[in-house]
């Protein structure tokens, strides 16, 4: 607990400059904005990521083609996605998708992730917090057949990474897409950032690619996803903060800046102290994560309570702050609080992530 | 070998050396303490002579838990913190190479604990509006005028002092700080009862307290710079961390586990809610120091003040409800005089009362909040009508 490093070195503030740079020359808010309206392909946009700066190769080892770097990499990358709200699949392909193939030992589909060829969804909701029980989609000599709700960046997946009920219990498959018996139905989503779907099988055919129970690999899949979702989400709440900061420094009512009020100042100073915290939390989960801390368990609960929250906050205080101007759809204030709330409701509310972390330290419910 | 590697190599055989010069089971501890200082282990950031190595502050931590585990002496709990925490780094920063040599040792060891006469009736938020005057006579100060909610003035032999010493010009330039006996005959402490029942703090009447020019720490005039430099490290100190589940959210664990009796699910989520916010607080604590790793706090140190006593006073708030009936029973309304300073000593009750002082003590939290929007965000200052007027002229 001690020998956590919370602060970034030079070469994950060299990753942040070129990934700021490249999010800042090819994508904009209005661009994301006009996503709610009409469907739109950021495929570009990913593929500068994945390719030009090998984000999706992160947490890839070298020896399966892929960069061998670490969560605390992953994270910085996390924080500058959510400081734009770039409608990329990094955390739903690169961080959980990856993660749950890497621990179930299919390494095939990896070095086409690394690469940015291959995209993949794990279907499950984004809302789960834990590896499923049982699975909704059976596996059949025939194939998959079932359906999932809510699986996020379904949509633009190539492959997607299917846990199901097989005879002896919960397995895992890989399904590509577009392909036979499978229709993925994209539906109107709160944060059109990271659209869900629904995912129906039908006979789909798929390859096998667990080596027993993949709840194990499931599980760190989801939680690595904590680590970097916590990430992402002090990269919004940090926006959002530093967005409004400037705003009442210009905005003048009544002859004067409105950040000169003191009811304003007071809750930005508390803003400020709530973001800063979020992302003391939030590295402290990637770097116990990146050392392979037992202490991970609780540093990811920790981190994604309190970040998804804050999150949360910085966004509800962006709007609240900017006035008539922070409700309309011009501003991109709403994108922040669309991809906040949405953030926040990602791999188990606060509410039931609190409950599993008071499991680990010994403060049962009951 | 790195250089940290080369410095923690060189710490090991340090605290080895002291160790073994003393025999841990009969020394004192004010002993102890002195071989210690005298070792540079006291303050490894502080200059070589002055109880420190000149290391970086970052090692404190190295030898604290190597003397920690030998079992060696330790400060005695809730004992002389506005000494260590806040007079000893006023002192370093500002104090002469005699002063230093002179005021760190004892202090260290214990021999002078210190109290902060800072505040007064008339200057709390406002400090540098205070109005003790320091006149001067030759090598000497007379210092006359009242100070109030001095903490532990009752045990301590030293204060860090501000007072006034030039009338005629703004409040901010009129100052001047001292190190004040309080064993001088001219110190009156009188007991002020506080809201849990105990006079933790007092009213100190200063009549002509004379304090040698030599215990003048910065330059005449300079009191208020030196004093925030003192601010700024006691906001460090109060909000300072604690290891995971340990101050008020240890406390409400603790009842948590040993009531079954009591649990409910709402409750749950609070408790769990209060849990995540304390380990943040632990975290960002821990990251502030990363960054200072040599220098001073500055002004973002008032972000873990203003959350220690927000979740200080919500903790033990729910505490108490935890404890449902048998939180109506209080464990002593007797206006004892507390040899030390303890958020989280006593009963639940006590905790309760003595955490609303959290927000109060060493900058208010809407001071606090100020200082975090002037200080680190920029934003504008407040309206000011008391800034460019001599202090004498200010209406109060
Ligand atoms: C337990 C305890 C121990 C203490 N120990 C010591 C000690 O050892 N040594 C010492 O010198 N002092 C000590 N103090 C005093 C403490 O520093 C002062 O009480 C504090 O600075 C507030 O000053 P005040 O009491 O005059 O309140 P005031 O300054 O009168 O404030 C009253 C209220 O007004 C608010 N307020 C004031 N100015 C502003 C502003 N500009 N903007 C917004 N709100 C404002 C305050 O936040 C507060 O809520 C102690 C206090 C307590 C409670």
């Amino acid at each position: 607990m001690t020998d956590a490093d919370l602060l970034y070195g030079d070469v994950e503030e060299e990753l942040r400059a070129s990934v700021r740079r490249l999010l800042a020359q090819r994508v904009s808010t209005s661009a994301v904005a006009a996503a709610y309206d009409e469907p739109a392909d950021f495929s570009a946009l990913w593929q500068g990521l994945a390719r030009d700066l090998g984000v999706a190769a992160l947490l890839i080892p070298e020896e399966l083609g892929g960069a061998g770097a670490t969560a605390r990499e992953a994270a910085v990358v996390a924080e500058e996605i959510g400081r734009t709200v770039a409608p990329v699949p990094f955390l739903t392909s690169s961080v959980i998708a990856t993660v749950a193939l890497l621990e179930s030992g299919d390494h095939e589909t990896l070095a086409a992730l690394a690469g940015g060829e291959a995209t993949a969804a794990l279907a499950l909701g984004l809302g789960a917090a834990a590896p499923p029980v049982s699975a909704t989609v059976k596996a059949t000599p025939t194939g998959l057949s079932g359906h999932v709700a809510n699986v996020a960046d379904a949509g633009t997946a190539t492959v997607l990474v299917v846990p199901a009920e097989g005879a002896d219990g919960i397995e895992l498959h890989t399904v590509s897409v577009p392909g036979p018996g499978t229709t993925v139905t994209p539906v109107p989503s709160l944060d059109m950032t990271r659209p869900v779907s629904d995912v129906v099988f039908d006979d789909a055919p798929s390859r096998r690619v667990d080596r027993g129970d993949p709840r194990g690999a499931i599980g760190e899949a989801l939680r690595a996803g904590a680590v970097i979702l916590a990430s992402e989400q002090f990269g919004v709440a940090s926006w959002c903060f530093e967005t409004t900061l400037d705003y009442v420094k210009q905005r003048y009512q009544f002859g004067r800046a409105i950040g000169s009020f003191q009811a304003v100042k007071h809750r930005l100073a508390d803003l400020w102290v709530e973001v800063g915290q979020a992302g003391a939390a939030a590295r402290y989960a990637a770097d116990t994560h990146a050392r392979r801390d037992p202490d991970v368990a609780v540093a990811a609960a920790v981190a994604k309570s309190y970040c998804g929250t804050v999150a949360v906050h910085a966004a509800e205080e962006c709007v609240q702050l900017h006035g008539g101007i922070g409700m309309t759809w011009e501003h991109p204030a709403h994108l922040y609080l669309k991809r906040a709330k949405a953030d926040q409701l990602a791999l188990g509310t606060p509410y039931e992530v609190r409950g599993a972390l008071a499991a680990l330290v010994g403060l049962p419910r009951t | 070998m790195t250089d940290d590697e080369a410095i923690a190599t060189d710490l090991t055989l340090r605290v080895k050396r002291l160790l073994d010069d003393v025999d841990l089971a009969g020394v004192s501890r004010e002993d102890f303490l002195g071989a210690r200082f005298d070792a540079g282990l006291a303050w490894v950031h502080f200059p070589p002579g002055s109880g420190g190595l000149g290391l970086p502050a970052r090692f404190q931590e190295f030898v604290d838990s190597r003397l920690r585990a030998a079992g060696a002496p330790e400060h005695l709990p809730g004992r002389n913190g506005i000494g260590r925490g806040m007079a000893a780094p006023t002192i370093a920063a500002f104090g002469t190479e005699e002063q230093k040599a002179r005021l760190l040792r004892p202090l260290w060891t214990g021999e002078h604990e210190y109290c902060q006469l800072f505040s007064e009736p008339g200057a709390g938020s406002d400090l540098a509006a205070v109005g003790a005057r320091a006149v001067r006579d030759g090598d000497t100060w007379v210092v006359n005028g009242q100070k109030v909610w001095t903490s532990s003035a009752h045990t301590a032999q030293r204060a860090i002092l501000v007072a006034r010493t030039d009338a005629d010009v703004p409040k901010h330039r009129g100052l001047t700080y001292f190190v004040c006996d309080m064993a001088d005959p001219g110190v009156e402490v009188r007991p002020l009862r506080q809201i849990t029942g105990e006079a933790e703090f007092n009213e100190v009447f200063l009549t002509d307290v004379r304090i040698p020019d030599a215990d003048r720490l910065g330059e005449v005039g300079e009191g208020w710079r030196v004093a925030t430099l003192t601010l700024n490290n006691e906001r460090v100190a109060i909000g300072g961390g604690v290891p995971r589940e340990q101050g008020m959210i240890g406390k409400a664990a603790q009842a948590w586990r040993e009531r079954p009796e009591s649990r409910n699910p709402a409750m749950h989520d609070e408790l769990m809610r209060h849990w995540v916010e304390a380990e943040v607080a632990r975290l960002s604590a821990a990251r502030m120091r990363q960054r200072l790793a040599a220098g001073q706090p500055g002004p973002e140190g008032s972000a873990m003040k203003l959350t220690f006593a927000r979740l200080a006073q919500a903790i033990s708030g729910f505490e108490l409800e935890l404890l449902g009936e048998d939180g109506l029973r209080y464990d002593d309304w007797t206006a004892r005089r507390p040899e030390s300073v303890e958020y989280t000593g006593r009963g639940a009750g006590y905790r309760y009362l003595r955490a609303k002082g959290n927000s109060i003590e060493g900058g208010t939290s809407e001071i606090l909040r100020n200082v975090i929007a002037e200080r680190v965000l920029g934003l504008p200052a407040e309206h000011r009508t008391d800034k460019d007027i001599p202090w004498k002229d200010v209406p109060r």
